[in-house]
């Protein structure tokens, strides 16, 4: 079966000047990044600050543009979209930031900001909006009377379930979900993700989740894929991949994760940015399981 | 039995608002003993870092303390003037936050901000300072120390800055140190070294830690015991094995259930 999303050797190279005698330095955010989604997956994307995760999501969307590579979305590659086909597939790929409190414009009613990617594509009539974001709120669980209220009358985890709302409305096939509950208290954190899980059973969504914290990732993803200074190191089976970690960059970080249990024995591994081939290939070290080792 | 080191009873502080008061922590009350580490949890808003800003009295208006005693060392941090605090501040109780970047002065040589601590408090000046720096920057683990203690914050990674940190929290070896969040802006994996090495300087200096998280997996990693906060008020408190394995009130629990892979 063809996947969803299909991501081909994306490069995104940042140019940074220097200075005026110094030849600019290439910063590669994203270095040859490969992997497919499948329909209805959760995939998670994880990394630490500075991996490359956040800007391939934003590639794949063409919010930044990338160097190379190609973005295929159904079999067709988004990179070589014109700017109204690029508008049209938008619809069908949405993203969700971390931050609840920049993400939503402070002088619009929430209201407003749900409905504004209908208006934009000019889909439906006033009221029929109007019934569409009723509807959205519903869904994620805000009240119908929320909705001429202002992004600062709400705490944290209603403003990213307004955010998912908006991400919603258009009805799309994927969502990027871009540190989506990072910024939220533990028990808020649980009850958002909760809710995306239930979304993409009933509206059958696929998610590229980029997410930092392991532990989410675990409980959520069926496939992961771990990036490390703009190169995915190791991805498969999210339960195979936890269990038997074996890029040595995969097991430093997680035995960094605290455990919950003061007499479990610590296990710390030191990662030795020498001891490896960072161009290594990613290589198939067990059914769906691959490692740049 | 030796008293306490810390000993907060009844604390009590309140925010004045236009037409109301806030009670942000509600009648607090608890101990540390030297050389014990106590992991103060709750999600935001629940008054811990009000709780930590009330024992180092530098609550701002509209905040203000309304009730309580702090016993540090047998005294009454309460009752003692602005001036004795200062002294007390930095030196006997120090105070070690989340953003580095933010708490660091930024056009200040870290070497310098090291020394500064030691000279407020009379404890070192000029080259005997700059060397004090220097082994303390060798002491949070930081290589080629000697070079380092003329950065500036912005040439110093976020873990090395949070090592910094720690370096001028300990500048005067206090008996206890107050930790608010010390790793929540730092990468998993860095976070881990830092916690490393909170355990080695620990252990080295006896040092009595208030911990401030919102995570358990950090307070598993650090605490002797733990105080949960919910709303202003401790709700929960005890051993870090008993907290963890067998908590006894429902906030706790559904807290620790909240976690992902958690308790169920």
């Amino acid at each position: 079966m063809r996947p969803l999303l299909d991501v081909r050797h994306l490069v995104k190279h940042f140019v940074r000047k220097q200075g005026l005698f110094r030849a600019p330095s290439i910063v590669k955010a994203v270095d040859g990044v490969s992997f497919a989604i499948e329909e209805g997956e959760m995939f998670g994307l994880v990394g630490e600050s500075g991996s490359g995760k956040s800007t391939t999501g934003r590639c794949i969307l063409r919010l930044i543009e990338p160097s190379s590579g190609e973005v295929l979305f159904r079999g067709d590659n988004v990179l070589e979209f014109s700017r109204p086909r690029m508008r049209l597939a938008r619809r069908d790929m949405q993203i969700v930031f971390q931050d609840p409190y920049s993400s939503l414009n402070p002088r619009m009613r929430v209201g407003d900001i749900v409905e504004e990617p209908l208006v934009i594509h000019k889909l439906g009539t006033k009221a029929e909006r109007r019934a569409r974001v009723a509807e959205l709120f519903a869904l994620v669980g805000l009240e119908a009377d929320h909705l001429a209220r202002y992004p600062h009358e709400f705490s944290g985890g209603q403003r990213q379930r307004i955010g998912i709302a908006r991400a919603l409305a258009l009805n799309p096939a994927l969502i990027i979900a871009d540190e989506a509950v990072s910024a939220l208290d533990v028990s808020i954190q649980a009850q958002v993700v909760r809710l995306m899980v239930e979304l993409k059973d009933r509206l059958k969504l696929t998610y590229l989740f980029i997410a930092h914290d392991l532990r989410l990732v675990e409980n959520i993803c069926t496939r992961v894929a771990v990036m490390y200074l703009g190169k995915i190191v190791e991805t498969g089976e999210t339960r195979a991949l936890f269990a038997r970690p074996a890029h040595p960059y995969t097991r430093a970080l997680l035995s960094a994760v605290p455990v919950l249990d003061p007499d479990t024995p610590r296990q710390r591994l030191e990662l030795d940015p020498d001891a490896f081939d960072r161009d290594a290939p990613l290589r198939e070290i067990a059914a769906g399981h691959w490692a740049a080792v | 039995m030796t008293p306490p080191l810390l000993d907060v009873q009844h604390l009590t502080v309140v925010f004045e608002g236009p037409r109301a008061a806030l009670t942000a922590v509600d009648d607090v009350s608890f101990q540390i003993a030297q050389g014990e580490t106590l992991g103060l949890v709750g999600e935001s808003g629940s008054g811990k870092s009000v709780t930590a800003f009330a024992i180092l009295r530098l609550l701002q208006p509209p905040g203000r303390i309304n009730g309580g005693r702090v016993f540090f060392d047998g005294r009454d941090l309460l009752a003692l003037s602005e001036r004795e605090m200062r002294a007390i501040r930095g030196a006997r109780i120090s105070l070690i936050f989340q953003e580095p970047m933010t708490a660091l002065n930024p056009v200040m040589r870290v070497g310098d901000q090291i020394a500064e601590a030691l000279r407020v408090h009379g404890l070192a000046t000029g080259a005997e300072a700059q060397n004090r720096a220097v082994e303390l920057l060798r002491a949070v683990r930081i290589a080629d120390a000697e070079r380092r203690v003329r950065d500036y914050p912005h040439q110093l990674s976020g873990g090395m800055r949070q090592r910094v940190m720690i370096a001028i929290a300990l500048a005067c070896q206090p008996p206890l140190v107050i930790a608010d969040e010390p790793t929540t802006a730092l990468d998993v994996t860095i976070q881990a070294q830092v916690l490393e090495l909170l355990r080695e300087l620990k252990a080295q200096y006896r040092l009595a830690v208030l911990l401030i998280t919102h995570d358990f997996g950090v307070i598993a990693e650090m605490a002797d015991r733990v105080a949960v906060m919910y709303k202003g008020a401790l709700v929960e408190q005890g051993p870090v094995r008993q907290i963890l394995r067998a908590p006894a009130h429902d906030y706790t629990r559904s807290l620790l259930a909240a976690i992902p892979g958690g308790r169920r």
